[in-house]
């Protein structure tokens, strides 16, 4: 019983490596990141996170635990109280054409078809009117929505709707593309066919990611780097990096031993937030909390 | 078509029921004539012409009236809603004088223009620009914040963020505003034209009233419903119709 834990987590260890990237030859450099909102609620502390160019790094972390905070400090959406965001060495003020922002939703410009949305972001990052359609018409094929282009918003279904507003967010061309749970509202047939495309998308281009997400599985499906993070103040509790080769397919072996070793982590995370839930009438919280280990250590067989 | 035969269900049963309260005689035939005599009485106003004049005049005066309202009341709703004076120091003001009902400004006005055609414009243009003012600020702060973030994280600003993004995620409830501020004008009109000698629908139900002709009061009545009812299906619902149907906004498939 020990052993067969053992050497599953020696083999989930060999896949899963602790990640080091130095803050200068890094493309995204989160140093001492702070958060707090007006009404007190520290969403973020003391995160230092470093993203190498072309890489995809999975955020995953229970809810509340600043993943969105941390994604829309990178994009410039929300100001931290603390801390900075350096993107190629020059800190980040406010939103800038280099990063993009993809949302849970597909947001979407409901009175423009398809096309419409393209085009008209196209037209702000300046392109020239001759050029809009056949650049935005090139992404819809990329996308897989040839036929729809002419289509408005409310008459697609929602992984359809994703697939506009991704290619949408391509056509822009940021170098960081930065997606809050992108596929979370979709059912899991749609979600794991939108993974595959996104992944495809990615190893095409190179483009660095930054994707939130909450489901283990989707982050090692996609992810080159997991930072997991743990709320109440929001951190990062371990940043691994993930080493399985792509394109990689939901049903491998490899990532299923991940995901589980993954899980029991994430569980781990979870439940003194759960324990303190629980004794929720004891006004005042024990001085000393149960300190994580730094990175993937495995649940000790107790 | 099941719809059309209960509309025309319950007009048939309204007409009917009429008729026979006037066969009933509980009341005078004069002060209350039936359906065939208020027809007729439409039809011989039709006939020689003083309808559709009164109509003509009517609607012209609307018409400009209205295209005020529109001009001033609109852009005064954007302001409202996107610059801080105007938030703060124009908003109150205008909320006050929406609580006023739109012929209060009657007598206003008639000291300021006189007897003349601008006091009555006057008066239709009080009554529905603030309305229109109103909801077109109400609109475009109710505009889905997402699509603002949106716009921003794709770098779209100034004059294309406004038009482009702020305007159209505003026009339906704008519309909406306009469908309102038209109703307003409508009934501020005839409040106006009722109350002194102008030409127009409003005096045609005058000189009805003081001929002690009921069923011209009542014919005129008839083509104020129809007028109004025109006017909404033809204009308003259509126009709102189709934006709701492309922004998505109807639960028809
Ligand atoms: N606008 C806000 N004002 C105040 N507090 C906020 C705001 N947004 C988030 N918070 C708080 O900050 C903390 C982190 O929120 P955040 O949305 O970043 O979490 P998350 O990890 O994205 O969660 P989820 O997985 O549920 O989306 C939460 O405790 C939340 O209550
Ligand atoms: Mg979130």
């Amino acid at each position: 019983m020990l052993r067969a834990l053992l050497g599953r987590w020696r083999s989930s260890l060999r896949l899963l490596r602790p990640a080091h990237v130095e803050p200068e030859r890094a493309k995204i450099s989160v140093a001492q990141l702070g958060h707090q909102y007006a009404n007190k609620v520290v969403a973020l502390q003391n995160v230092d996170l470093n993203v190498r160019s072309g890489e995809f790094v999975c955020l995953l972390g229970p809810s509340g635990c600043g993943k969105s905070t941390l994604l829309y400090a990178l994009a410039g959406q929300v100001t931290p109280t603390g801390g900075t965001v350096r993107i190629d060495g020059k800190a980040i003020r406010g939103p800038g054409p280099e990063r993009l922002l993809m949302f849970q939703e597909a947001a979407l410009f409901p009175w423009l078809t398809v096309r419409g949305n393209i085009t008209f972001a196209l037209g702000a990052k300046g392109v020239p009117r001759s050029e809009r359609r056949e650049r935005a018409d090139m992404y819809i094929r990329r996308v897989q929505l040839t036929g729809f282009e002419d289509t408005l918003p409310h008459q697609l279904s929602g992984g359809m709707k994703m697939r506009a507003s991704l290619a949408r967010a391509l056509a822009m061309d940021p170098t960081v593309l930065l997606m809050d749970e992108p596929f979370g509202s979709l059912d899991a047939q749609t979600r794991i066919h939108m993974q595959e495309l996104l992944q495809s998308i990615w190893l095409r281009t190179g483009k660095t990611v930054v994707f939130v997400t909450h489901d283990v599985h989707e982050a090692l499906m996609l992810g080159t780097r997991v930072v997991l993070m743990a709320p109440r103040p929001g951190r990062v509790v371990s940043d691994l990096e993930v080493h399985l080769p792509m394109p990689r397919k939901p049903e491998d072996a490899g990532l299923n031993e991940m995901v589980r070793h993954l899980r029991g982590l994430l569980r781990d995370v979870e439940e003194p937030a759960r324990a303190e839930a629980a004794t929720h009438r004891v006004p005042e919280r024990p001085a000393a909390r149960p300190t994580l280990p730094a990175h993937g250590m495995p649940r000790p067989a107790r | 078509m099941k719809r059309y035969v209960q509309k025309l269900g319950m007009f048939l049963l309204l007409l009917g029921s009429w008729e026979l309260l006037t066969r009933v005689g509980v009341w005078s035939p004069h002060l209350f004539p039936g359906p065939l005599t208020v027809a007729k009485s439409l039809v011989a106003m039709v006939g020689d012409g003083r309808l559709a004049e009164a109509t003509l005049r009517s609607l012209g005066r609307l018409g400009r009236a209205y295209l005020m309202s529109v001009a001033i009341g609109v852009p005064l709703g954007l302001l409202m809603a996107r610059l801080a004076f105007f938030r703060n120091a124009v908003k109150p003001v205008v909320s006050g004088l929406q609580a006023l009902p739109s012929i209060c400004w009657l007598p206003l006005a008639l000291l300021w223009f006189g007897l003349t055609d601008s006091a009555i414009l006057f008066v239709v243009v009080m009554g529905s620009v603030l309305a229109i003012a109103i909801a077109t600020e109400d609109s475009v702060n109710g505009v889905d914040p997402q699509l603002v973030r949106v716009a921003s994280t794709l770098g779209v600003k100034g004059m294309r963020f406004q038009l482009g993004v702020m305007l159209p995620a505003a026009l339906p409830g704008i519309v909406t505003g306009l469908k309102l501020g038209w109703s307003f004008a409508w009934r501020a009109l005839l409040a106006g034209e009722l109350l002194f000698v102008s030409g127009g629908l409003g005096q045609l139900l005058t000189v009805g009233r003081e001929l002690m002709d009921v069923a011209q009061v009542m014919a005129v009545m008839v083509a104020i419903i129809l007028i109004g009812m025109t006017v909404d299906r033809v204009l308003f619902q259509t126009v709102e119709g189709k934006l709701r149907r492309r922004w998505g906004l109807t639960n028809a498939v």
